[in-house]
């Protein structure tokens, strides 16, 4: 079994397939929506959770590939600058899924990235300006 | 047995290395276990610290004469504007200040992604600041326009001077109305999303000297990461307010205004910061140490999250429209488990100031009283506490086109 966050980068002119169709029908992939939008250039951004068998996983990124869409693994699209914290903890009331959380009694801030679900609104909650979202390419598999 | 001890017997400690000292954080467990009176005897000095945003932060610079000179008029320092209204070469780089053509909160809510606390934390860091300014030219200052880089340590003098840091105690933010309100006490959700506060607790310097016994004009510091000192009454000190048996207020009470050489300071403790839709500030770090000069300094110095109490106030209604009404007040030990109720409801909290960080600034002034590197003054006077009858005054709202005020 494989559970997986991505992000799906759709270019223009396969923003129309219905490639969640085929994840689960071609592949018998389990698929959690996290987030999905299409910009003004008809560029389209699809977050998601997969769960499978490890073969149909490897199988289905293969085929996701072919259709020109760029998968980027979710836990590397928004970083944490450790240097940059100041551990006041503004971010943890504002993330919605607790991967920013505060470690207690300690009191210091800590980025769990597999909770993460990239709503970026850390990113502008964040006084110290401690939280990226890195170059959206840079990381692409 | 009363315990008396001097600065001076103190200090000769320090000098020996055999002064002992806790953080207020640790005093806590050491005075529950010995009790008061044994505490006082044997310990020296507590370290205190904070760490939190201070917008009533800025520094004095004095760049230099150009050849030929110049009296600087409109000056920026990384586009960002600084205050010339003083001698020909003297500048005050005000934490909050913006860019000149900040987009400001025309964009809702604005990024305010750099402002004069950056410049602060970057001149700190040792990074080239670029410098623009104009003039209108004078017989002894003729040049109407310079631009520079410099750095830091190329000036001649640069004094981090906040007329207002260290408050004892602080409104927690909430929101009761209907949206998200961005405040300089960070986000604040609708219909009592969360509940934000700013404050060390048991670790900030005025909640350990609630009536101000100890310190005074001059009184040595940690700032910045470096050395400073009290330099006055901070602004709005309003030390009247209403207070608990233990002496701590119930309401944000007195201040303290802060001085210190700017190039002995640490990027690391002077950090530009951006709230959304509100504006850049600087957070600062600082800490007091409290000299045990008597058990009942020892007494103030042992309060706990649990004993100490903040005023809950609704940032989107009593706030902005300065009614008095709060919500109720809250222990820090509250506070800090993450958890609150207001209105029946539970809350998440979320501190601005850095618990983490006031905790490590204390662990470091201890350190350095510690190996005899920081010793103690006495202040060189007292600052009005709460006998001096303050009163808080609001803003005059008189007509100035009317006939009587």
């Amino acid at each position: 079994m494989i559970k997986q966050k991505i992000v799906l980068r759709f270019p223009p002119h396969v923003v129309e397939q219905p490639v969640i169709y085929h994840l689960i029908k071609d592949y018998n992939l389990m698929v959690n929506i996290l987030r999905a939008d299409i910009n003004p250039r008809k560029e389209g951004r699809l977050m998601m959770e997969l769960s499978g068998e490890d073969a149909d996983y490897r199988r289905a990124v293969q085929w996701l590939k072919k259709q020109e869409l760029k998968i980027i693994n979710l836990e590397q699209q928004i970083s944490w600058s450790e240097e940059r914290c100041t551990h006041c903890g503004a971010c943890t009331v504002i993330c919605p899924t607790g991967a920013l959380n505060f470690e207690r009694p300690g009191m210091t801030v800590r980025f769990e990235e597999d909770k993460c679900i990239i709503c970026e609104l850390c990113l502008r909650a964040c006084p110290a300006r401690a939280m990226e979202a890195l170059a959206e390419n840079a990381n692409g598999r | 047995m009363k315990i008396n001890r001097t600065i001076e017997e103190i200090n000769g400690k320090i000098k020996a290395g055999k002064a002992v000292v806790f953080t207020a954080e640790e005093i806590i467990a050491v005075v529950r276990e010995k009790g008061v009176e044994e505490a006082a005897r044997t310990v020296d000095v507590v370290t205190t610290g904070t760490f939190g945003p201070m917008c009533s932060s800025g520094a004095f610079l004095n760049v230099g004469h150009s050849k030929p000179r110049i009296k600087l008029n409109e000056v920026t320092l990384n586009g960002v504007e600084a205050y010339s209204g003083i001698a020909a070469v003297d500048l005050y780089i005000g934490a909050t200040a913006l860019p000149k053509n900040d987009p400001a909160n025309r964009n809702y809510p604005g990024d305010f992604s750099y402002g004069g606390g950056h410049v602060i934390e970057d001149l700190v860091a040792g990074k080239e600041v670029h410098l623009e300014a104009k003039a209108y030219g004078t017989d002894c200052y003729p040049r109407k326009k310079y631009e520079t880089l410099f750095r830091l340590d190329e000036i001649n003098e640069a004094t981090l001077y906040n007329p207002r840091n260290a408050y004892q105690n602080y409104n927690v933010a909430v929101n009761l109305g209907q949206k998200t309100i961005y405040t300089y006490m960070g986000i604040l959700k609708p219909n009592l999303g969360n509940a934000n506060y700013s404050s060390a607790g048991q670790l900030s310097p005025l909640f350990n000297d609630p009536l101000l016994k100890t310190i005074g004009i001059g009184t040595r510091i940690f700032l910045g990461g470096g050395i400073g000192y009290v330099a006055w009454h901070g602004t709005q000190h309003n030390p009247s307010v209403e207070r608990l048996e233990n002496g701590n207020p119930k309401y944000p009470a007195a201040t303290l205004a802060l001085i210190g050489d700017l190039k002995q300071m640490q990027p690391r403790w002077l950090r530009g910061l951006s709230y959304l839709g509100y504006g850049a500030t600087l957070q600062v770090g600082l800490g007091v140490p409290i000299p045990i000069l008597s058990e009942e300094i020892m007494g103030y110095c042992a309060v706990s999250d649990a004993d100490l109490q903040a005023p809950i106030v609704d940032y989107c209604g009593a706030y902005p429209n300065r009614e008095s009404d709060n919500l109720g007040h809250v222990s820090y030990a509250e506070l800090r488990s993450g958890t609150i109720t207001v209105q029946g409801k539970q809350l998440p909290t979320a501190s601005l100031s850095s618990y983490a960080g006031a905790r490590e600034i204390a662990a470091t002034l201890k350190a350095w009283i510690g190996k005899g590197s920081f010793s103690l003054t006495a202040p060189s006077a007292g600052l009005p506490s709460v006998e001096a009858g303050i009163k808080f005054k609001p803003m005059p709202d008189r007509d100035p086109e009317g006939q009587e005020g």
